[in-house]
């Protein structure tokens, strides 16, 4: 009897701890590095604000393994509750349904404070569904800008303050540049993909496929092999050959970067959250920064740039009270102090007005100048159907044709026009796929 | 002589149990599930799946990148054997003629096996990298223009050497082992009889070597087609325009990285068909010429 009481005994203290104990919220996420401390210690700012839930974040390596790690969780029915997927994966999160809480949905469903409209509409444009409700949470966006060297811009006879406007300036400069010898190539860029096709296609205003870029649903076909696009690599296949572009690889283009860094390409194109790397890595020469080239003779350029980078989704499946907590994150996440810090610090884009405007507040912008060029450019214009963004199954596999098909053009084995349709061809196999997958 | 004969009926299974257990749990129960899922389309979540027939496996066999595949697979693979067996084949045997010496070379040789394949990779994209490295910085003075990151030739030549380096350790070691199992009475008997270093090589040396070589030929395929992935994936990522593509890591992308499982399966199933059939190949018919 005795022991029978010290166990019920036992067994009624363990259920009131467990009452009082906060409800653990997983969160997987992909940023490693300073990033992932900076994330740590948001999180940790949001736990010691309240003491009901507390939020887990992991790290589980890079966007494609955090969202692979994810789907085989969800398979394993192990979930976590929160999941950083980057913006390639949105087509595939987005048409699981049944696996996933829409950002909207789950805000409503909690009473939580959520307003669609204080968000930058160029951020959320790519994460909401055609009936504007937003799916996930924007977390880490960024853009495409230009970086170039003043210094080599100085010996070259040009202005150190006027970056290239339009891409014949970018031809015109690096022929200077090269000619007075004070670089050995005019331009690379990082991200092929995202930047000379996706990003491309966007400013000049022209589709890369049906549907409104796929936003309309899975019956969308790649149609990126328009006059624009196939002159812009016809062009960048003439200045490859010319010298004044140098590949940096498929992907993000590793070698990219050091070709800048090393002063031996004056310009290069990339993400607007590289820029810390950028600034740490420039050291013996100035830094200049611009917005994405243009052709002055495509009607509606320049248009708005889309982003990259990534957002937070919600997988169902988890206990009620999890959703309560990740409502209560999200609020907190959005909040313009929070993003404020996050944007500053890792030169990935405010996603709300609000946090805009703090950073103006606080004069951020004029003490870092480069820091507001990313954002003039996606806010340029309001958005239209080719600038919203894009949403591809398959699209992790589609980049990587791209890359392919950029590679076979440079190698010689294709003209531009041969490799954005064998592009177009290629991809839409995925997307046929795609479609019949998600019947 | 006498036989010792066990009663017992159910020792040898239960002595046999874990290996059986570790065979069914590690191969066949997941080249089962390989199996299954080849004949299914299913999207990344596994919400949706419905039954496709041979679908998957007509769509790899009229796509022009998985025959593709293939090609690299084979032009990689058997440059890669013959290379790392070339190598260390010449290397055991200078080692093999310095009886003094050969320890101290036996362990510098045995190295590069210790090294991880990544790590290898990695070491390998450093030395060859068109932007940083030395050896693209060295070409350039002979007036080659090295660029893996454009040339297909490159970048094969570039796995196939980080493939290869890492092997040669291990196919010397067996060939070292082999040239000092031969009698050296054999070899004698023949320079008496006349015949120079070279004929002594072909008509002795490497005739007796052949269970090695052997032995090797199949360790080497088996190692450039499905362990020299991490290589692969550090060095090229299959690039460019699939030039390194082989099958291994087109498994890899296509199934991990691009969520497309019932394409992966289907490959992963192919290459298992390629596996047996190697396998009867092999034994059947190379073994043949083997002399034990």
């Amino acid at each position: 009897m005795f022991r029978l009481c010290t166990a019920s005994a036992v067994a009624l203290a363990a259920s009131l701890t467990a009452a009082h104990a906060k409800t653990d919220i997983q969160w997987w996420h992909a940023m490693g590095g300073e990033l992932g401390s900076k994330l740590e210690e948001i999180v940790q700012g949001f736990n010691e604000s309240q003491d009901e839930y507390n939020v887990i974040p992991s790290y589980k390596g890079t966007y494609p393994e955090t969202m692979t790690a994810a789907i085989a969780a969800f398979r394993a029915e192990e979930q976590p509750a929160i999941v950083q997927v980057f913006e390639v994966g949105t087509g595939t999160m987005m048409a699981a349904e049944g696996a996933i809480v829409p950002v909207h949905q789950l805000m409503e469903e909690q009473g939580a404070n959520f307003d669609p409209s204080a968000f930058l509409p160029a951020v959320v444009g790519y994460y909401t569904d055609t009936d504007d409700n937003m799916l996930s949470m924007p977390f880490n966006s960024s853009t495409p800008i230009l970086y170039y060297n003043k210094d080599v811009f100085e010996k070259a006879g040009l202005d150190p303050e006027t970056p290239p406007k339009t891409w014949g300036e970018m031809e015109e400069f690096s022929n200077k540049i090269i000619e007075s010898g004070a670089a050995s190539c005019g331009f690379t860029t990082g991200w092929v993909s995202w930047i000379q096709v996706e990003n491309f296609s966007a400013w000049h205003n022209q589709p890369i496929g049906t549907e409104q870029n796929g936003f309309g649903g899975p019956q969308a076909r790649l149609s990126v092999n328009g006059p624009a696009q196939v002159k812009h690599w016809e062009n960048l296949n003439r200045w490859a050959d010319e010298g004044i572009f140098e590949y940096g690889g498929p992907v993000g283009g590793d070698d990219a970067p050091p070709k800048f860094y090393s002063q031996e390409c004056a310009m290069i194109m990339n993400s607007s959250a590289s820029r810390a790397g950028v600034i740490a890595n420039a050291t013996d020469f100035e830094l200049g920064y611009g917005m994405l080239p243009y052709y002055d003779d495509v009607e509606g350029a320049p248009q708005n740039s889309i982003i990259g980078g990534a957002t937070l989704w919600v997988l169902s499946g988890r206990p009620d009270e999890e959703y309560a907590g990740a409502a209560k994150f999200f609020e907190y996440l959005s909040s313009p102090e929070v993003q404020a810090d996050w944007h500053q610090f890792s030169g990935y884009l405010p996603i709300t007005q609000a946090a805009y405007d703090l950073g103006k507040e606080q004069g951020y912008y004029e003490e870092n100048p480069g820091s507001e060029v990313g954002l003039q450019q996606i806010t340029l214009n309001e958005p239209t159907e080719n600038s919203k963004g894009l949403r591809f199954g398959n699209y992790v596999q589609i980049r990587g044709i791209i890359d392919e098909e950029f590679e076979q053009m440079l190698g010689g084995d294709k003209d531009a026009q041969g490799a954005l349709d064998s592009l177009v061809e290629r991809g839409n196999t995925l997307l046929e796929e795609f479609e019949a997958q998600s019947q | 002589m006498k036989r010792t004969i066990f009663n017992n009926q159910l020792l040898p299974w239960l002595l046999l149990a874990p290996q059986l257990a570790i065979t069914f749990i590690f191969f066949i129960w997941p080249a089962g599930q390989a199996i299954r899922q080849s004949f299914l389309r299913e999207d990344a979540f596994g919400i949706n799946s419905s039954f496709v027939g041979l679908r998957n496996f007509h769509g790899l066999l009229d796509s022009a990148q998985y025959l593709n595949s293939m090609k690299v697979t084979v032009i990689f693979a058997v440059s890669v054997t013959v290379v790392s067996m070339g190598v260390a084949l010449l290397l055991a045997v200078a080692v093999d003629r310095m009886l003094r010496s050969s320890r101290v070379y036996t362990t510098l040789l045995v190295w590069p096996y210790a090294v991880a394949p990544a790590v290898a990779g990695i070491l390998w994209w450093f030395i060859f990298n068109p932007t940083v490295g030395i050896m693209p910085y060295i070409l350039d003075v002979i007036g080659y223009d090295w660029n893996h990151n454009r040339s297909k030739t490159d970048a094969m030549i570039l796995v196939v050497i980080a493939s290869a380096w890492k092997q040669i350790s291990y196919n010397f070691l067996f060939f070292v082992a082999g040239l000092q199992a031969i009698p050296a009475s054999l070899r004698e008997a023949a320079a008496i009889d006349g015949a120079g270093p070279v004929r002594r090589f072909f008509d002795i040396t490497f005739p007796l070597l052949s269970p090695t070589t052997f032995f090797l030929l199949v360790v080497n395929i088996v190692y450039a087609m499905f362990e020299t992935f991490a290589v692969i994936d550090s060095t090229t990522g299959g690039g460019p325009a699939q030039a390194t593509n082989i099958m291994v890591y087109k498994v890899y992308f296509d199934g991990f990285i691009g969520q497309n499982l019932g394409s992966s399966a289907a490959q992963s199933v192919i290459l298992m068909m390629i596996v047996i059939a190697l396998t009867v190949i092999q034994f059947r018919y190379v073994e043949k010429r083997v002399e034990y």
